[in-house]
């Protein structure tokens, strides 16, 4: 069975004059069509360097030093700038944070969405126009005739993050990589603009990878989640057992940590220390120093991914599965 | 009204934004006319805090939830209402009138990278409120005094000779928490203090301020938009919409029962992590300018419940029993 996207060991690396610094470090994951997957962690874990990855959009000094972006077949890693042209904005869309910045502001949407068409297809004018206004139907802009002639400025920001969208699904993608497409959006226009990607995700049958620091939010999208800490996949697996039965000492960390109203004024269990510069990570496991659960090897080597015994989802790490026990207790407190 | 530390009466802050004369002039039905742009940002709110409690502000972008708090400290004048404190009236007063109440009501800001002065070390930073307050007061007991609120609030006192840029977000949030008690107050107002923080670390500041309530007795004032945040730290909770109070409860009763149709809504959209597919309410349009209000109830064009009345008349905040404030006629007709 052929993956829609299959990443393998990808790693990123930063020329800079110290030296350089691996913001990816051997990310693997897979992606079957109209599948939804969750890219989670904070600042700096290096997730929306995985998503720039995959397009082939890391600007210097950053470079992919190692592994491969299979999709559709094809090494993404390996095409020239004019092959991949076919590839981003065509069959792999992304859609970014903050929608003032992506739109051009002296353009109207409807130049933006003709421009973007004829750009890859050749589509003559008359009828880039009319695939312009069914997606603007799609992401249920009302009136969509008179808001073509519209500027960006014209829209509020929920309205704007559906044009973005629905650029994105112009080509009608087989693939969106969306980066915090609801960060800077009010919680009722979150929950509008997730509804809808999920909606047109299903009908469309296109694959999503939603890359975000918001567990509620993946928990309520994606069917797979794959947690990332310094630059690596700390765990992965299926949404609902990650986010039921979390086994990495991290995400257990992360999920902890957010209030979730059930003992309120209380104190919130606090992961110890904080995330690591990428200039210098720790040896061995790099968030051995923070972990709770840590042992003499978690030191010196470094975990891969691997299956637990008795559970459905992978983690990297050295400790689980031996300290059992320990794990359930740390769990339970 | 010994129980209210702030009490604020029909509170007002409009902002002028028609620019210069020049830029006021419009053309229209043949004649030069003048207009002026107001932006309404805060109208008629009335609220109280009670001492030791944390009362958050809620509401999405544009309510107006920061500017009440500006304007309580004092920071905008207001336009109208009026604003106690301990029973003692502070928004007419002069700068010199009003100093001995600026010790004692602090603020700390969003963005730790923006709110410290990035040419000033962390003991300058710390000194000057304290200075400033205390033109007495000796070097040796500043020293000390920093040093301690540095180890209060978990910033090692040795790196008081370091700037901002040294530390990472967190521990910058850290320091304008220190900020804000180097002069002991008793009133702290808290505007999106934890918005700019990852997960991790956002807990270790939650924790920290409600570490500080509990040994210093302080008051809050929350002002943020993270529901869940909200449900965890504070007592009471005000919700906002477009500059008015829609809803006032006891935090327990405000998530469990919601009552005003705007709060049921924005309630229901908060992503629950254990309830994977549960249903939001939809509103239909989207949230009018502050520029322009509608008339009537400012909820009106979106609620499900609204009639005739509501389009005409501004429902007041009114008392429902067991601490709990609805502005809705619909609740008062006992229609919803």
């Amino acid at each position: 069975m052929n993956h829609l996207l299959e990443v393998q060991d990808l790693e990123v690396k930063f020329a800079l004059r110290m030296g350089d610094l691996t913001a990816i470090n051997g990310v693997s994951f897979t992606l079957d069509r109209s599948e939804r997957l969750g890219l989670v962690g904070e600042s700096g874990a290096g997730k929306s360097v995985t998503g720039f990855a995959i397009i082939n959009l890391i600007s210097k000094p950053g470079y992919i030093s190692g592994g491969r972006v299979i999709f559709e077949g094809r090494d993404l890693t390996k095409l020239t700038d004019e092959g991949m042209r076919h590839i981003r904005g065509n069959l792999i869309s992304m859609i970014f944070q903050d929608p003032m910045m992506t739109l051009n502001p002296v353009l109207t949407i409807g130049t933006q969405m003709v421009e973007t068409l004829q750009a890859h297809g050749g589509i003559p004018r008359k009828d880039a126009e009319e695939i312009a206004l069914d997606k603007l139907r799609k992401v249920h802009i009302p009136s969509p005739e008179k808001r073509l002639r519209q500027y960006p400025h014209e829209f509020s920001g929920g309205m704007r993050q559906r044009i973005v969208i629905a650029i994105a699904l112009l080509t009608d993608p087989a693939l969106v990589i969306a980066d915090e497409p609801t960060t800077a959006l009010d919680v009722t226009i979150q929950a509008e603009i997730m509804d809808l990607l999920l909606e047109l995700c299903e009908s469309e049958g296109t694959g999503l990878i939603l890359i975000t620091h918001d567990l509620a939010v993946v928990s309520q999208v994606t069917q797979k989640i794959a947690v990332m800490y310094a630059g690596k996949i700390v765990e992965t697996g299926r949404t609902e057992d990650i986010i039921d039965n979390p086994l990495h000492p991290y995400t257990r960390g992360l999920i902890h940590a957010l209030p979730n109203g059930r003992n309120p004024g209380t104190r919130l269990y606090q992961i110890p220390g904080m995330m690591p510069s990428l200039i210098n990570i720790p040896p061995g496991c790099s968030f051995h120093p923070r972990c709770t659960i840590s042992g003499d090897i978690c030191r010196y080597e470094s975990p891969s991914l691997r299956e637990i015994p008795g559970y459905r989802t992978m983690a990297a790490c050295h400790m689980l599965g031996l300290q059992k026990e320990q794990t359930e207790k740390d769990t339970a407190s | 009204m010994n129980d209210r530390l702030i009490d604020i009466q029909h509170l007002v802050k409009h902002f002028d934004i028609s620019g210069g004369f020049l830029e006021q002039l419009a053309f229209s039905g043949g004649r030069i006319v003048r207009k002026r742009t107001v932006v309404r940002a805060v109208n008629d709110v009335s609220l109280f805090v009670h001492p030791g409690e944390t009362l958050s502000v809620v509401g999405e972008s544009g309510c107006g939830k920061s500017t009440l708090a500006r304007a309580l400290l004092g920071l905008y004048p207001p336009d109208g209402g009026e604003i106690y404190y301990r029973g003692s009236r502070i928004d007419n007063l002069t700068q010199h009138e009003m100093l001995p109440y600026r010790s004692k009501m602090q603020m700390i800001f969003q963005d730790p990278y923006a709110s410290l002065n990035p040419r000033k070390t962390v003991q300058q930073t710390l000194e000057e409120p304290v200075v400033f307050h205390n033109p007495s007061i000796t070097d040796t007991e500043v020293k000390d005094r920093v040093a301690e609120v540095m180890r209060q609030v978990g910033v090692d006192p040795s790196w008081s000779d370091r700037y901002p840029h040294e530390f990472s977000g967190g521990q910058r949030q850290r320091i304008s928490i220190a900020r804000a008690l180097m002069v002991d107050p008793e009133f702290v107002v808290a505007d999106e203090p934890v918005s700019a923080l990852d997960v991790s670390v956002q807990a270790q500041i939650l924790n920290l301020l409600m570490d500080a309530q509990e040994q210093r007795g302080l008051t809050y004032m929350f002002i943020t938009h993270d529901l869940s945040v909200v449900r965890h730290i504070s007592s009471r909770v005000a919700v906002m919409y477009l500059g008015r109070v829609c809803e006032l409860a006891p935090t327990k009763s405000l998530f469990e029962s919601p009552r005003h149709p705007y709060t049921h809504a924005l309630l229901s959209a908060i992503p629950d992590l254990y309830d994977r597919r549960h249903t939001y309410i939809k509103l239909k349009g989207e949230v009018p300018t502050p520029i322009k209000l509608p008339p009537g109830c400012i909820f009106h064009g979106r609620c499900p419940h609204a009639n005739e009345r509501c389009s005409r008349e501004i429902p007041p905040l009114v008392h429902q029993g067991s601490g709990i404030y609805v502005a809705c006629h619909a609740i008062e007709e006992k229609r919803i």
